[in-house]
């Protein structure tokens, strides 16, 4: 409680983080919040930007095998409730999906970043297969387009000091799988909403 | 004692007759005045308010070091706008990380402590071949004197042009009550200037200076709104260690310099596509748009009334 009120507080002065939520609302409903990714505090800026009743409910997925290491990760982990998939031993019927969702039960929203890694550069990668195959299995989820700006100017990737400039955090409309859409198609839609929300003003 | 009775009272008077304007020309919209510009008016208003309440913080019996402070967190939210407004790259990282954690706290500390002979130095001299050198190093040479020079600027006008102002705080051969009044008087008639140039702008504004950069400021304006702080400055000075005149010059050189930072600022403002700083970030007043006037003119001001003290 104390770690998560001392890391929200310290990352929403480093970021100077504004909310938007362009046609869309905070819900209580189970949602996959997909932002693109390109630092550490991302998880922490997102999960803040939630209200408070929302973020009861919303878990980030982390590697587990990076959070797991040493007291104070896994503590953060698991002051943020952070949903850890281990990485490296993915198994034929425990693959990465089935145990989000497995964890995710009727109740849990989850933070994801699809572009899989940060990104060193500008711009947004392209999306790993796993928000598909989540929207496959779980039709009913609302997708939520999350796009972060300038923490990469914040936070770098491979950089350890902040530079406390001014982000934001923009919500936009929920998506949906199409029925019969294809892999390609879907994630090439899902990474333009996400793009989308960088060009509002 | 009776005169900052005084003086807040008539500052707290003009705020309230200001703030019953914005009000009364809010409410009516048969006045056909542009809703954006009076919602700008109250904007300004609310921010003046925060500004005078921040002020009275000098005036209380205890350390000049906490107005300090008080600017310190100010210049740091204005160099933050600032170069959140700048594109910079990631070759600039590690030189923006010192520009905000050494040398901004350092300026007023060493501001706290009264080291003039240091603070005036600090950023002219050694942040200013500081910054080059760690972005050299950083080994990125795309637009290398674009990037250290806008580096450069926003730590000159948002750090140390504005620490001067509570600078006049240590300023020698007055006493501390006055020296608390001196600097009421300074952001009083900044801001009071801005307002007056508006004004004039608006009722008798014809001869644009220059369209391309700010389509508000005029001639008319301009030498309006220098007038009449001079004469306000003039009527005030019974609160400053001035004589009428020194004070009606003080009035002008405040309203000159708070021109020149205004027609500044909108400058980069223009190169940058943005109205104002406050709407780079939704829900961040811009407080850089705020204080533009103030950054640009304490230096001056207090140069001028050391030389007048001394």
């Amino acid at each position: 409680m104390l770690t998560e009120f001392a890391l929200t507080t310290l990352a929403r002065l480093l970021s100077g983080a504004s909310v938007r939520w362009i046609d869309s609302q905070p819900d209580t409903c189970q949602r996959i919040y997909f932002a693109n990714h390109t630092s550490h505090l991302d998880v922490i800026l997102v999960w803040s930007a939630l209200p408070h009743h929302v973020r009861e409910l919303t878990r980030p997925v982390a590697a587990k095998d990076y959070w797991s290491r040493g007291w104070i990760r896994r503590h953060i982990a698991k002051s943020y409730n952070a949903l850890l998939i281990d990485r490296k031993q993915v198994k034929v019927h425990q693959s990465p999906v089935d145990m989000m969702l497995q964890e995710m039960g009727t109740q849990h929203s989850v933070i994801i970043f699809p572009e899989g890694g940060r990104r060193s550069e500008d711009g947004i990668g392209e999306f790993k297969s796993g928000l598909y195959y989540l929207a496959k299995k779980r039709p009913d989820l609302e997708l939520v387009p999350v796009y972060i700006e300038n923490m990469n100017r914040i936070l770098p990737r491979g950089e350890f000091l902040p530079v406390p400039l001014l982000s934001c955090v923009s919500f936009g409309p929920p998506i949906y799988l199409e029925s019969a859409e294809a892999k390609v198609q879907f994630l090439k839609r899902a990474r333009a909403a996400v793009i989308s929300l960088k060009e509002i003003e | 004692m009776a005169q900052n009775w005084a003086l807040a009272g008539m500052v707290a008077a003009l705020l309230l007759v200001a703030t019953t304007v914005g009000q009364i020309i809010k409410s009516q919209p048969q006045l056909g005045l542009n809703p954006a510009a009076v919602a700008a008016f109250n904007g300004r208003v609310r921010s003046w308010w925060i500004i005078c309440c921040m002020l009275s913080v000098a005036f209380l019996p205890i350390t000049p070091a906490v107005t300090v402070a008080l600017f310190g967190c100010l210049s740091f939210w204005a160099l933050r706008e600032f170069i959140t407004l700048t594109p910079t790259r990631l070759g600039d990282h590690r030189a923006l990380f010192w520009v905000f954690f050494l040398f901004t706290p350092l300026q007023y500390v060493l501001v706290a402590m009264d080291l003039y002979r240091l603070y005036s130095i600090l950023i002219p001299v050694y942040a200013f071949l500081f910054i080059p050198a760690r972005v050299a190093i950083a080994g990125d040479p795309k637009r290398f004197l674009e990037r250290v020079a806008k580096i450069q600027s926003g730590l000159l006008v948002c750090v140390y042009c504005l620490s001067f102002a509570p600078a006049l705080l240590y300023l020698k051969n007055i006493q501390p009550a006055e020296r608390s009044r001196l600097l009421f008087f300074f952001v009083t008639m900044a801001l009071l200037s801005e307002a007056l140039q508006y004004i004039w702008s608006r009722t008798y504004g014809q001869h644009v200076i220059a369209p391309a950069i700010n389509a508000t400021r005029t001639w008319e304006g301009l030498l309006g709104g220098t007038a009449s702080t001079a004469l306000v400055a003039w009527a005030l000075s019974l609160f400053t260690p001035f004589t009428h005149w020194q004070a009606a010059l003080m009035g002008m050189i405040i309203a000159v310099m708070g021109f020149a930072g205004a027609m500044t600022m909108s400058a980069i403002k223009r190169d940058r596509g943005v109205r104002d700083y406050g709407t780079l970030v939704e829900g961040h007043g811009g407080v850089l748009d705020r204080i533009d006037a103030i950054c640009f003119a304490a230096p001056v001001f207090y140069h001028v009334t050391r030389q007048i003290l001394a």
